[in-house]
């Protein structure tokens, strides 16, 4: 991926053909005698929306650290761009285009919120340490440019008045955002959300909806999400797929998976009355 | 009303003079004889404390993890260093500052092929590991009998570490370190202290920042041990034992993990501590301990926290507070 010019405004330049930004070919995963993940497979284009259900335990989160290289897989393969990830690392995986959110919060607690956003946006900035030793022209425009960009993206949850905050002091659905945003900041083609409106009111839920789909939109990346929260799920994304015990059981759009018997199944299950998901 | 900020290069211009003021009246004071002799030696070896203090705080306080082979990385220096002195390779001048950089360079080098694998390490790993390279460091220097002199000493090295060259460099080295922790790479090495697995999911080279940021700080101990060096003439292996390394670590950790200004006062505090001491000479390192647990007990992070002293944001407090003052008083005399 090229380097994106700090001078120009934050568009990414991307040509938008309809071949997958992110395609997964029988990935799995064992942890001793456990096989958490097993034959998963996923085809992301770009641009869209996409969500990971699935009961508590069922491997969505182990999904995510797949992708990210957090652990290595056991079997299968995932090619980003076409091209296969295998060998990378985590730090390579996001500048080769992925970018996320924890489940359990990860931020730099002690940096400020304008910080931690800055940490994101670290490669996209190009003076050396040398540069940084002797304060050179580059570093004062960098750190001027990323500045202003990173309060741009904080604007997009309306946090710019938080900037200058400790971010383990913000509130916990604060938090969430900032972790959106710093994941943002890396600029990626495709954003992994675990469990973004986790710990959020109805009201902060809807808000962080419009959201996404504006982030979806602005950006023009695919958004990979876990989400509990059926409604969100329901009302963004354009394909399900459904996990549990490491399998996909189901995978389609919002209302083929609402009638699939085996997603009920597995939410209610066995003998669970019909209705909805 | 908009908050009064100095704008960067007024910042710059304010510590530069505010430091050379300090470094040369400094210098008057030590060179018009009102100090003992003491208390001079003690002045510059405070000097070295300070330059080892803020190093092993770049690992310590900002990258978060825990060496204590410090002293090993200070003996690397102070024996490239003195070698280089005593070689005299170079004239004058371009020769003291040669075996400062000699010194540092030697000690980077070490502190890269260390931590290559230490850091792979963590915790009570990474220190235990350290400790063992830091006394496999002393064992070599004390068996090199023919470069070193090993334990009779390495004598005759010649006494360049005055007042005005060990100051200079405490000033270097505390600003080499502002300005890459103020940098992309000092956010990068903080946030690995904060958060290693979200730091890699950001795209941080989380290897190449931890043998960056342990270089580095060898780098500093280095020039401050090749100071040691030229301070007392005379080099032995079991000046740098392990003692040392946790002497240093006390200091960082009592002017508080992450804060320059602490590792600064700290040192300040415990180099002169025997001198004022003296008195009480047996009692020294009880009086040593009890400070530390008490100053534990009730502020855990340190003396200092994590703050960090800026002349320009006190200026800029100042300044705020004089002028909400005033506008508080026309408010009051309007109505
Ligand atoms: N590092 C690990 N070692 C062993 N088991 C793990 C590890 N990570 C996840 N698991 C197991 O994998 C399964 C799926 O976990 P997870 O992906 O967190 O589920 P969820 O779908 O709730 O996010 C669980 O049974 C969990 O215990
Ligand atoms: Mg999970």
């Amino acid at each position: 991926m090229a380097k994106h010019d700090p001078r120009k405004p934050f568009v990414p330049q991307r040509d938008h053909d309809k071949s997958p930004v992110m395609e997964c070919v029988g990935l799995g995963i064992d942890f001793g005698g456990l096989t958490a993940v097993d034959d998963f497979n996923i085809t992301i284009t770009p641009t869209e929306i996409c969500g990971l259900i699935g009961p508590n335990g069922a491997g969505k989160t182990t999904v995510f650290n797949l992708l990210t290289k957090v652990y290595k897989p056991t079997r299968g393969k995932i090619y980003l761009d076409g091209k296969d990830t295998c060998g990378l690392n985590t730090m390579q995986a996001n500048k080769a285009g992925l970018a996320r959110t924890f489940q359990n919060i990860r931020l730099f607690k002690e940096l400020t919120v304008l910080e931690n956003v800055l940490v994101g946006l670290h490669n996209e900035m190009y003076y050396n340490v040398w540069g940084a030793l002797f304060r050179v022209p580059a570093y004062w425009r960098t750190e001027k440019i990323a500045k202003e960009r990173a309060r741009e993206m904080l604007s997009i949850f309306d946090m710019e008045d938080m900037a200058e905050h400790k971010a383990g002091s913000l509130p916990y659905g604060s938090q969430r955002r900032l972790e959106i945003v710093r994941a943002l900041a890396t600029n990626p083609t495709v954003l992994l959300l675990d469990e973004p409106a986790a710990g959020m009111n109805p009201n902060e839920t809807e808000e962080l909806m419009e959201n996404i789909k504006k982030i979806n939109k602005t950006f023009k990346i695919a958004i990979l999400l876990i989400e509990h929260d059926m409604n969100l799920v329901m009302n963004i994304c354009e394909g399900i797929a459904v996990l549990n015990y490491g399998k996909i059981i189901a995978k389609g759009t919002p209302a083929e998976i609402q009638r699939s018997p085996q997603v009920i199944e597995a939410y209610l299950g066995t003998g669970g009355g019909g209705g909805d998901a | 009303m908009k908050r009064f900020t100095l704008s960067m290069p007024v910042r710059y211009i304010i510590n530069t003079v505010l430091i050379i003021t300090l470094l040369l009246v400094g210098n008057q004071i030590m060179g018009s004889g009102i100090l003992g002799r003491a208390q001079t030696a003690i002045i510059i070896q405070v000097g070295f404390f300070i330059i080892l203090a803020v190093s092993l705080n770049m690992v310590t306080g900002y990258l978060g993890q825990l060496p204590l082979g410090h002293a090993g990385f200070m003996a690397v220096g102070a024996y490239a260093g003195a070698l280089f002195w005593r070689a005299a390779v170079l004239p004058g001048m371009a020769s003291v500052v040669g075996g400062l950089i000699v010194a540092g360079v030697a000690a980077a080098i070490t502190g890269v092929i260390i931590g290559i694998p230490a850091l792979r390490l963590r915790g009570d790993y990474l220190a235990i590991i350290t400790l063992g390279f830091g006394e496999i460091i002393r064992v070599v220097l004390n068996n090199l009998d023919t470069i070193t002199y090993g334990a009779r000493g390495l004598r005759n090295i010649p006494r360049y570490s005055s007042f005005m060259l060990v100051y200079i460099c405490v000033i270097v080295a505390c600003g080499a370190i502002h300005m890459i922790m103020k940098s992309r790479h000092g956010r990068a090495i903080l946030s690995i202290r904060e958060n290693e697995i979200a730091a890699e999911s950001c795209g941080i080279n989380t290897t190449y920042y931890k043998v960056l940021t342990f270089a580095v700080s060898a780098f500093f101990a280095g020039v401050a041990g090749a100071l040691f060096a030229g301070n007392i003439g005379i080099l032995v292996p079991a000046n740098f034992d392990f003692m040392t390394s946790i002497n240093i670590l006390m200091i960082v950790v009592l002017g508080g993990l992450g804060s320059m200004m602490g590792s600064v006062i700290a040192a300040s505090v415990l180099t002169s501590l025997p001198l004022v001491l003296q008195p009480l000479n047996e009692y020294r390192m009880i009086i040593f301990s009890l400070m530390l647990i008490v100053v534990m007990i009730f502020k855990p992070s340190g003396l200092m926290g994590n703050y960090d002293f800026s002349m320009s944001r006190i200026i800029e407090k100042v300044v705020n507070r004089l002028r909400t003052g005033k506008t508080a008083g026309k408010l009051k005399s309007g109505k």
